[in-house]
Formats: C-alpha cells, structure tokens, sequence
C-alpha cells in the first residue's frame, strides 16, 4: 500500500463529510421552517407568554446561534467548526452538547449493531459457504433456503412479527424498551440480565433480516470459486474435504465479502436505528428522532454528519486494510 | 444410382411459449415473485372495486374492532377499516414505488449512458458525484430532508420525491460501466465504421441490449425506493394523513397496540409489506439470473 494511495483515501473521505455537510446544511435553510421559530411557537401554545415577547425570543436566539448573518457565512463559520469536531449544543436540552447526546446513547446504539452484525455476518457466510459446497450433507445446505426467503424483508417487519409471535402471542420477552419499567440502571448482574433479555428481540430482527444477503452472496462467490484449478489440484492431492474447504475454499470465498461488509455498513446502521426506535431502546435512533420531533436541529446535524463519518471512515479503513487480507492486491 | 428417401425424424421446434414456459421452470424465484405481485395487483384492484375506500380515513367506523365478517381485517383506534386502509395503502405504495423507481431509473439510464459514452470531463464529473455521495447513508439526508418538511403538506408525491432525491447514484453507475463495456463490443464498431451516428448507435445499438439490465435496474430501485419509504413512514415521517402500509404500524406502534391487545392493527399492513418486499426481491433474483447468466450455474 502506498503512501501515495493511503493519501488519495483520506482525501476522498474529506470530501465525503464535506458534501454530507453542506447537504445537511443546505437542505433545511430552504425549507421554509425556521427551527428556532417552530421550537418557541410550541412553547408558546403550552405555556404562556404574548406573541410580542416569542418575535424578542427569537430574535434573540436567532443572534445567539448566528442566524441572522448572511447564509454564505455561515455556512463558512459551520464548516469551520465540523472541522473543529464541533457539532454544537442541543436546543431542546440546552446545556448539553450535541457530543454529549452521542456519548450517551452511542454504547447502546454500538453494542447492539456490533453483535448484530458480526453474528450476521459469520452465520450467513458459513450457511452460504456450505450451501455452494456439493460434499455438505443436504440437510446442512437446506438451512439456509428459509434465511434466503427472508432476504429482502426489512427487519422493521421481522421486528414486528417477532413482538407479536415471541412477546404478545407467548409472553417469552418484553414488548419493549430497553429494561423494565420501574428497574433504576446500576452494574449489577440481574440488570444487566434484565437489559439482555430486552435486547433479544431487536438483535434477532437484525441477524435474520441481514443473514439472507450474505448467504446469497457467499453461495455466488462459493460456485465460482470451485470450477477453480487450485481447488481441483488440493482435491487431487487428497487433501481432506475439511481442508479444502476451509483453507482453500473459504478463505477466498471470503475477500470479496468483506469488501461487500463495507459497502453495507450505511443500510446496516440506518437498519439498526430503525429498529431501535422500533423497540424504544435509547440508542442513536432515539436521539435522532426526538431531534427531528422538536426540530432540535443542530442535534439532527450532528448525528447525521457523526454517523456519515464513522460509516465512510470504516469503508475506507476496510479498503485500506484488504492488502492485509489478500496478499495478491499488496504487490499492486 | 437410386435415390432412397430417407424418411426425415420430424424435429418439433418448440414454440416460443413452450420455451418461455420451459425456462420460467428453471427460474423459480422470478414465477414465485410474479406470483406474489400478481396476487398483490388482484387484491388492490378487487379491494378498490368493492371496498368504501373513504373507510380507510379515520372516523369512518366503529373503532377497535377485532377481525370479523363485516370488517375482515379489524379496525384501528383512530376508526379506519383496515381492510379498505390496506387497499387504499397498497394503492399509494404502488403509486410511489413505481415513480420513485421510474424517475430514478430513467435518471440513471440518461447520466449512465452521457457518462459512459462521451466520456472525458463529463464522465469524471458523473462518476466522482456518485462516489462521494455513495458512502453517505442516503436515509439520514432524507430523514433530515423530510423533517424539514411541513408535516401537514407532505403527500405520497412529496414522499416519492423525497426519496428520489439520493437514489439515483446506484442505476447511474450500473448503467455507465454496462455501456462502457458494450461499447467495446465489435457490433458497435461495425456501426460505427457503416457511419452511423452517436444517436444511431445508442438507440439502436447499445440500447436494446441493455434492456434486461435496465429492467433490474428498475427492479431494485423500486425496491429501494419503497425501502426508504417504508423507514420514514414507520418513523412518522411520511404523509400523516394518508393509510401508507408504514404509517399504519407508526400509528399502531405510537398506541401501544399489541400491548393493548390490537394485534391486528400492525399485524395484516406488515403481511402486506413483507408479500411486497419478498416479491421484488425474488423477482430481482430472478431478473439477475436473466440478465446475468453466468449466476445460473448457483442453481
């Protein structure tokens, strides 16, 4: 890998967050909603104060945020602080930042796609590898046929027919939310159990809704891979079906699939944060959606543009490290 | 010399629908899809001949009404009947998916093939806008854009567009490195060299060949558009006032319904969501065994 190229990709990256940004600013200046206007109007109606005094509120606070001056500077004054890692302060829960908001809610948001994913990923590609492999027993290769039928189907839906069939019909889990009601949060082992068991449903409309993807894929990249002479020549060699299989017929069946597990990273997390709020887990999702609720909108950005980065910085650290994985692409 | 007639063995060449027939029975997953979508269009079609479809606004019956002859997919909290929500839904769904596809596809169709075929400036100017904007996950900016939105004006079109607006890229790149390599192919040069010009041979030349990959391309965008649909509706930002399948389990989620005992209210708009969603993704199996042989030998 060289310099040369490593460069080349962090560039691309900057320009990526760039255009996330500058889409994500733009996009609500048009809109004819102003923010600020919205989240004091609402104020208004609940509790009192004259329509003279919300006209001085906004001013105010249009002033405080910078609102008034022209749009070309701030945007300039926008970009400046994203590049500053300066994503704001929430509107809605005033002292706090955007990046506290994050820090708050990102363990649940990661620990449930990280386990998802990874889960996902290793079953789906065995199930496809063993599916394409004409020496697997058949009754091995027909368990991934009900996974590729579920390909396709979000995993909002699966979500939902997993509350009806697992929490309403039988009553095994909870409906929702991310521990029971009324449990106060602290480190110990029946909490964290009880977190678990509210996780099992969400982490189950993930694995089923994404394992039939890597399944097909995997079975497409395993056919190919057999008609190869090196897989011939092991075979003739008389080295054992367990071997081919695994060191020679996986192993290269899996490069093109982590380039694929890149690629997938945006619907994965965009997936994941659906059935989060789906669920009433207080992750990322919840955030967001409470954001978009009370127009909390430097709270929308952020979130946005921190999901962007984290989700294009990955795809690149995979490009980067493929070399690693593939001795051929390290020459190049 | 005496000639013999040899009496020739009659060879039967198959029909042109026994073949169709013959390979629809290699390529389950395109029948099975078809299948299902042609149940879904008779559904929809017979739903809207012979439903009131004013029921599937709120107000209209008697609310929370489980399953029974008279409404045979129950009612909501808010007074819909489900059955004429489901049609109506299905109706919109269509709607959508078959504007946000198009519109899409044909925008992909156009820059692929500007792209691919004039290269040079143009082409590197197409190509670097869907790189940079692939890695952004499209749903986040729609989310920004929709919550930017004034909810009470937000229609199944605006929705439509909504999702248009970061779908494009996808149909644009697959379309532009098909060109690039048909135009490499020889019945392109020979074209080219009897004199015909650029709109000839994209017309006449480059485009009817591409056609299957342009109907999987039209496939899986329609796909995705009603993906992105079906996530913003279910967080409450599509068109509030309309029976969108995805606003029906919004609705029905913000109620509590399967805590308060409603099952069927969330229930039967996700039947019909996992039908449409299992039907376009077998068909776009189906479609990529077409148009891409070489993924035939996985049967």
């Amino acid at each position: 890998m060289s310099a040369r190229r490593i460069i080349q990709r962090l560039l691309f990256l900057v320009l990526v967050v760039w255009a996330a940004s500058t889409i994500t600013f733009f996009i609500p200046r048009l809109s004819p909603k102003n923010p600020i206007r919205e989240r004091f109007a609402q104020l208004a109606r609940t509790g009192g104060f004259s329509p003279g005094d919300l006209e001085k509120i906004i001013a105010s606070m249009n002033t405080k945020f910078g609102l008034d001056k022209p749009l070309l500077q701030q945007y300039t004054e926008y970009i400046g602080s994203i590049a500053r890692f300066d994503l704001g302060v929430s509107l809605n829960q005033f002292p706090k930042t955007v990046w506290d908001l994050i820090a708050e809610s990102l363990p649940w948001t990661i620990t449930l796609l990280l386990v998802t994913t990874v889960l996902s990923f290793v079953l789906g590609n065995l199930l496809g590898a063993v599916a394409a492999w004409p020496r697997a027993p058949s009754w091995l290769r027909a368990i991934a046929t009900p996974f590729v039928l579920l390909q396709g189907v979000p995993p909002v839906l699966l979500a939902l027919f997993l509350l009806f069939f697992i929490a309403f019909r039988l009553k095994l889990l909870p409906l929702g939310s991310a521990y029971s009601t009324g449990r106060i949060p602290d480190w110990s082992f029946s909490f964290i159990l009880d977190v678990a068991r509210h996780q099992i449903l969400p982490a189950l409309s993930l694995i089923f809704g994404t394992v039939g993807g890597w399944v097909l894929s995997m079975r497409g990249m395993g056919v190919t891979i057999q008609g190869e002479d090196y897989v011939n020549f092991a075979e003739h060699k008389g080295l054992s079906g367990y071997t081919i299989f695994r060191n020679y017929y996986l192993r290269n069946a899996l490069l093109p699939q982590v380039t694929g597990l890149a690629l997938a990273l945006g619907n994965v997390v965009v997936s994941g944060i659906v059935v989060e709020q789906f669920f009433g887990l207080p992750g990322l999702g919840q955030v967001l959606f409470a954001a978009i609720q009370s127009n909390d909108f430097l709270v929308i950005y952020g979130i946005v543009l921190f999901i962007t980065i984290a989700v294009a910085s990955l795809m690149v650290l995979v490009e980067l490290l493929y070399p690693l994985l593939d001795p051929r692409i390290r020459e190049a | 010399m005496t000639t013999i007639a040899i009496p020739q063995p009659q060879v039967q060449q198959p029909g042109r629908l026994t073949l169709l027939l013959r390979y629809l029975r290699r390529n389950k997953s395109l029948v099975f899809g078809l299948l299902i979508l042609l149940f879904l269009i008779s559904f929809t079609v017979f739903g809207l001949l012979t439903v009131d479809t004013k029921q599937a606004y709120p107000l209209s019956v008697r609310s929370k009404q489980p399953p029974s002859l008279k409404y045979p997919l129950g009612t909501d909290f808010f007074g819909r009947n489900l059955m004429a929500a489901m049609v109506v839904g299905l109706w919109q769904t269509a709607v959508i998916g078959l504007l946000a596809g198009g519109v899409g596809t044909l925008i992909g169709v156009v820059l692929g093939f500007i792209s691919a075929y004039f290269g040079g400036l143009i082409d590197a100017l197409i190509k670097g806008i869907c790189q940079i904007l692939t890695p952004i996950p499209a749903f986040l900016l729609q989310v920004v854009i929709a919550g930017s939105l004034d909810k009470r004006s937000v229609t199944i079109y605006t929705m439509a567009v909504v999702v248009l607006l970061l779908a494009w890229m996808g149909p644009t790149l697959v379309i532009r490195s098909q060109v690039l390599s048909m135009k490499e192919r020889q019945f392109v040069s020979v074209a080219k060299l009897s004199g015909v010009g650029d709109v000839g041979i994209i017309f006449g030349e480059i485009l009817p060949n591409l056609l299957p990959f342009i109907a999987a391309a039209f496939v899986n965008q329609v796909f995705v558009s009603l993906f992105a649909s079906l996530y913003l509706s279910v967080l409450g930002l599509g068109p509030l006032r309309e029976p969108l399948m995805g606003n029906l389990i919004w609705a029905a989620q913000g109620q509590s319904a399967f805590f308060n005992g409603w099952w069927w209210w969330p229930v039967f708009p996700a039947l019909g969501l996992v039908l449409i969603f299992s039907s376009l993704a077998l068909i776009n199996m189906g479609l990529d065994e077409l148009a891409n042989p070489r993924v035939r030998r996985t049967e």
